[in-house]
């Protein structure tokens, strides 16, 4: 506990679940600061990307244009790297993006909730792409999957090697792709609110304030890269899922 | 490893409900939040499942708001989009062809009206050259005539003077052989002058 007056630092603060009403146990079903959250994610997403192009102008005016630049983005990197194929899965694809680039973007507002800092939240998106992608890969591809662990190009003496060592990294897979997420947001909240509780003191404020400006800066740009590269990754994910053979 | 979490997750909610107490005796719950956080809230399995069963809500509407509003519309605007531009390109072309034998046509037009005009050129030279050579033949004809009849003229004059010098000249012998006395034979005086004259005349 802090001292009143004094330096109080409360980095992790931000990212307790509580209840909305009340002071209640959180339930599984219980109201709260995450489903909020959740929410104005879902709202923020309409916004955007259904009233923003309601206009549906043949010359986009800025929201649309702005829609139109996401649902391109993830348009052509599904198309760039799980090929033609890959188009099927856009709508799953886009909501994953949607959702990041929302839920990472929200908490970057004062006060608010971050959800794409929570394990539990990024580890349901990472084993959700991980058991699809792999339902896929073996729906289309049958045992040619397992191809996917058997690296042909390389010599035939060290191919079971390469195989186990491909194996684990396929497994790995969900446990990076959601803590590269919720590890990036953890840290650059939690630096934020440490470099803010700096301002406290008179003599380094200006110094805590400008901190916080930059930081502020900096987590904008990894909020939205962040997004990218989890749904670049689901993309190569899936791309695997597809064409399994190296 | 689940054990650990567990445990560490009891511990954290008995500390944060003793946070929440501590914060609300202090009356600085607004400052903090309404909880404090101890260790990290991330590990705090307690609020999986609530988290868990809000994010699964969240992902299926925003799945179905995408898939059935969001991106047909925007896939249909940007189709359409591109039909505009490949709709505007080829009606571009068209009316670039449409340049392209209009400017055909002038020129055709062009090289018709110069050829033509060079028929019309060619076809009066050559009338004023057959109305030309006409008058020429005319005017040559009218000169040879005129020529013609001067030289008849010149002829008759000539004959003329010829027999006026031969009678002159006979008279004057004929005067010149009585004055100096001899008898004038007609005859031998009209050979001798014939016979000088001859070569004077000629």
């Amino acid at each position: 506990m802090a001292s009143e007056g004094g330096l109080e630092f409360h980095p992790m603060d931000q990212f307790v679940v509580t209840p909305l009403f009340g002071d209640g146990p959180v339930r599984w079903f219980t109201p709260t600061n995450v489903t909020l959250w959740l929410a104005l994610v879902v709202l923020a997403t309409v916004a955007l990307l259904v009233l923003g192009t309601r206009g549906r102008g043949i010359v986009p005016n800025r929201s649309q244009s702005v829609a139109e630049l996401a649902y391109g983005l993830v348009h052509k990197m599904i198309e760039d790297i799980a090929g033609k194929d890959g188009l099927k899965y856009f709508p799953h694809i886009m909501t994953l993006f949607m959702f990041i680039v929302f839920g990472n973007l929200l908490g970057l507002l004062p006060k608010s909730f971050t959800v794409t800092s929570h394990i539990a939240v990024t580890g349901v998106l990472a084993f959700a792409v991980f058991f699809t992608v792999t339902a896929i890969g073996f729906i289309k591809n049958g045992v040619h999957f397992l191809d996917l662990f058997w690296v042909r190009s390389a010599p035939l003496a060290i191919r079971p090697v390469l195989a186990v060592i491909e194996v684990i990294s396929y497994f790995v897979r969900p446990v990076s792709h959601s803590i590269r997420l919720a590890g990036n947001m953890i840290a650059g909240h939690a630096v934020i609110k440490v470099f803010a509780g700096f301002a406290a003191i008179a003599a380094v404020a200006p110094i805590s304030i400008i901190a916080v400006v930059g930081m502020f800066a900096f987590e904008l740009l990894v909020a939205f890269i962040q997004a990218y590269v989890f749904t670049i990754l689901t993309c190569v994910y899936l791309k695997d899922a597809l064409h399994p053979s190296h | 490893m689940i054990s650990l979490l567990q445990e560490a997750a009891t511990t954290a909610v008995e500390h944060s409900e003793d946070a929440v107490a501590d914060a609300a005796a202090h009356g600085d719950a607004a400052a903090h939040g309404a909880a404090e956080a101890v260790g990290l809230p991330q590990l705090d399995i307690t609020t999986f499942g609530n988290q868990i069963f809000w994010l699964v809500i969240t992902l299926a509407v925003l799945y179905w708001v995408l898939s059935k509003i969001a991106l047909p519309r925007i896939a249909a605007v940007i189709s359409d989009r591109q039909g505009a531009i490949t709709g505007d390109l080829m009606a571009a072309e068209e009316f670039k062809q449409k340049a392209k034998e209009a400017e055909a046509a002038y020129d055709k037009a062009l090289a018709d009206a110069r050829a033509e005009a060079g028929k019309i050129v060619a076809a009066n030279r050559a009338e004023i050259q057959k109305e030309l050579d006409a008058a020429i033949a005319h005017a040559d004809a009218e000169i040879a005539a005129r020529a013609a009849e001067s030289e008849k003229r010149i002829g008759e004059i000539r004959e003329s003077a010829i027999g006026d010098a031969r009678a002159v000249a006979r008279e004057v012998t004929a005067e010149l052989v009585a004055t100096f006395g001899g008898s004038v034979d007609q005859g031998a005086v009209d050979a001798a002058v014939d016979n000088r004259m001859k070569g004077a005349l000629q």
